[in-house]
């Protein structure tokens, strides 16, 4: 018998038996954070614990043609390919920073302008709400074959309206400068509505006097958007370039329906995750993919990490 | 009572979490031979068939099927995953001998079927063509029976060319001539419309390099790609649908969209797969059905030489624990009476004893029986080059396809492709 007395001991010393052994519901008691926190635990490590431990070994090996072929360990022999690609690693890196970079700058402009339209109550907001939120509901899939029917360059209603106002036809989706403009544009299509959501709540919790009080000083309303809304709506869009920036980075759905296995013909729309897919499932070369995953892993989580560093600072 | 429900919580979160984990088993552990025969097929005219078929098959067997059908690209997704797996969830599968075929062998993925084809004569393994079953044999093993073979053959549109006043092309220059003189007098139309995607054009762009004396490999495994012939056949192909084709030419055709720019009216001449032309003079999907002619492929400086090759064979997964089940129904499937029908729905099939009865071919179009007899004849076994990582390959020797689609030197991109394609031979001994 321990003969400390503070208030945990005590307690546990309370729910003991005469034979000093402890009663399974006290253990229960004392431990509840990790019990319930259990369940939520064995998922993570089970689903993503375990399936990032085995691609990072994958990595290290020459895997190719089958997993259950023997395999040899090579180490760091695939990052040097990877790394030293400057044929189709690079230019995808490349195309997955400007794919998401573009889009989160598009997505967040907008969804700001579209919050700021909905913050104050009007006749049929309801209607419009809904409206906003109706890209959202797709599956991305079939966002990517709708439009791809609206872009073809023969067939397209894009290309017809253009016609009528005498534009020449485009060639969008097939075209070799064009194709990750057209996925952009259906990104930000699908996606900005989920800002426009995140941005919304953050303004409604905003604080009005701050607001009163500019106003009173007769500041004017870009003076009061850039002085003090934006300021502090900071932390609420943060939070929304995070949700939106881990999604666009890992696009895979739309690039996929729209140009196929490898991007397209010239690798137009390769991202990481395109490519990734492509060395698993096309070429077989486990061994390689999996470097590019757990590259294209650093790659998310330091940028993720710098994100959350900028937003302690603008919390404080 | 309290005691108690904290239990309970703790029990029950402890069942959840353990259900929640177990989902990645697989489900079934009926690994035993089964009454259920799992049968994963391809998006494919033959398929429709056997499906309003197996019915019949199932009374008569009392088997029950349970079918899995998929689109091309998704169904390589499929067997990558399930297959590396190990998986026993697959008996039967609908594969393709020249793209997966050698992979899979290689990774003993497909059962040996050797005795089990020879164990019937009235099912009568001999009756099947000899480049088919040459392709569904690995190491000395059979493991697959083919079921569609295709050539390539020329589509063309009987209306423009009247008015045009031309006959049906019998040479590569005949052939560009009339798809220049169709695109210049019909505005809106092009001369010709063919794959253009990367990878899916490799196997149409085959029969043009074979008829112009080239060839992806020599005899000793060498990339022959930028040979004269194979410079030849690649600006030639890739001018056509430059020059000729349709107006904003997309470099991601496969066959779907090219058909959908045939059958639409928009083009006049059109090269593709023999075993797909239902859908050209199916009035439900095409707007030009009664206007359709098929011609054998145009000769080259080498002749016509088109490839004539089995797209797609049933196999049985190594890890099925149903394999005989799964004979049975690649038996029936691919048994006298079901190829008869398949082939008289328009899907040309692997046995000779069907070409030779004048029923087999009974429901095609005349001319195009005509151009399947001339190019079975003096067709080439292979469409892709033969080796394992299909995928890789065609990738690369597609790319001088597409860059002479869009304007860049076709000979050029030949050299860059022909030293990719050796390092790839070379890493694949």
């Amino acid at each position: 018998m321990s003969v400390t007395t503070s208030p945990r001991s005590a307690a546990r010393n309370a729910g003991r038996a005469p034979n000093g052994r402890e009663k399974f519901s006290d253990w229960t008691n004392t431990h509840r954070k990790w019990l319930f926190a259990a369940p939520a635990m064995a998922f993570v490590a089970v689903l993503i614990a375990f399936p990032l431990a085995w691609t990072l070994y994958l990595s290290l090996t020459d895997s190719q043609g089958s997993v259950r072929a023997a395999t040899e360990f090579i180490g760091l022999e695939n990052y040097m390919t990877v790394l030293s690609d400057v044929e189709r690693f690079w230019p995808a890196v490349g195309r997955t920073l400007t794919f998401t970079g573009i889009a989160l700058v598009c997505e967040v402009v907008l969804g700001m302008g579209i919050a700021l339209l909905l913050w104050r109550p009007f006749r049929g907001e309801k209607w419009v709400r809904v409206a906003i939120l109706l890209p959202l509901v797709a599956t991305p899939v079939a966002v990517g074959m709708m439009f791809r029917l609206i872009f073809d360059p023969n067939i397209g209603f894009v290309n017809q309206l253009l016609g009528m106002v005498g534009i020449p036809a485009q060639p969008w989706l097939s075209g070799q400068d064009t194709a990750l403009g057209t996925t952009i544009f259906m990104d930000v299509w699908q996606w900005t509505p989920m800002v426009v959501l995140i941005l919304l709540a953050g303004l409604t919790s905003l604080s009005e006097e701050p607001d009163e009080a500019a106003r009173v000083d007769g500041a004017n309303s870009f003076q009061r958007f850039f002085y003090i809304t934006l300021p502090l709506m900071m932390p609420t869009v943060i939070v929304a370039i995070l949700l939106r920036g881990i999604d666009a980075l890992k696009t895979f759905d739309i690039l996929y329906a729209t140009k196929g296995k490898g991007g397209g013909s010239f690798h137009e729309v390769e991202t990481l995750n395109v490519y990734a897919y492509g060395l698993s499932f096309d070429y077989n070369q486990y061994g390689l993919s999996s470097a590019v995953l757990i590259l294209f892993f650093m790659i998310i989580i330091g940028s993720m990490w710098l994100l959350t560093m900028r937003k302690k600072a603008v919390s404080k | 009572m309290k005691r108690r429900s904290v239990m309970k919580y703790a029990a029950v979160a402890a069942a959840l979490s353990m259900g929640l984990t177990a989902c990645g088993g697989s489900g079934s552990s009926d690994a035993k031979e089964s009454g259920t025969v799992r049968v994963t097929l391809a998006n494919h005219v033959w398929t429709e068939g056997i499906k309003a078929a197996i019915p019949e098959f199932e009374s008569s067997t009392g088997l029950k099927v349970e079918l899995t059908q998929l689109g091309e690209d998704q169904l390589s997704d499929q067997y990558n995953v399930k297959l590396n797996a190990g998986s026993d969830e697959i008996d039967v599968m609908m594969y393709r001998p020249l793209q997966e075929g050698k992979a899979f062998a290689k990774n003993g993925y497909l059962a040996d079927l050797t005795e089990k084809v020879s164990s019937d004569s009235g099912w009568d393994w001999k009756d099947f063509q000899e480049g088919p079953v040459k392709a569904t044999t690995a190491d000395g093993k059979v493991v697959g029976v083919p079921i569609i073979t295709e050539r390539e053959v020329l589509y063309y549109r009987k209306d423009l060319l009247q008015a045009a006043g031309l006959e049906v092309p019998k040479t590569m220059e005949e052939l560009e001539a009339a798809a220049k003189a169709i695109k210049e007098s019909n505005p809106g139309t092009a001369g010709f419309v063919a794959r253009t995607g990367k990878s899916a054009a490799v196997t149409q762009f085959s029969s043009f390099l074979f008829s112009f004396g080239g060839d992806f490999m020599d005899a000793s495994g060498k990339s022959t790609v930028n040979s004269a012939e194979a410079k030849e056949a690649y600006a030639y192909y890739g001018g056509l649908i430059k020059n000729y084709g349709p107006a904003n030419v997309s470099t991601d055709m496969s066959w779907p969209e090219a058909m959908a720019i045939f059958t639409q009216g928009q083009a006049a001449f059109y090269t593709e797969a023999d075993s797909l032309y239902k859908n050209a003079t199916d009035p439900a999907k095409s707007k030009v059905a009664d206007k359709v002619g098929f011609a054998a492929l145009p000769a080259g400086p080498a002749g016509s030489k088109p490839y004539n090759i089995p797209s797609w064979g049933l196999a049985v997964n190594e890890a099925s624990g149903n394999q005989d089940n799964a004979w049975k129904f690649i038996q029936w499937a691919t048994g006298k009476e079901r190829t008869l029908a398949a082939q008289k729905a328009g899907v040309p099939g692997p046995r000779a004893s069907v070409w030779s009865n004048p029923e087999g071919t009974s429901t095609y179009p005349k001319d195009l029986a005509e151009a399947i007899a001339a190019s079975a004849k003096n067709g080439v076994g292979h469409d892709r080059p033969e080796v394992v990582t299909v995928g890789k390959a065609r990738e690369i020797v597609g790319e001088p396809i597409v860059a002479s689609i869009t304007g860049a030197d076709a000979a050029a991109a030949a050299e860059t492709a022909h030293e990719a394609f050796q390092k790839f031979l070379d890493s694949e001994k």
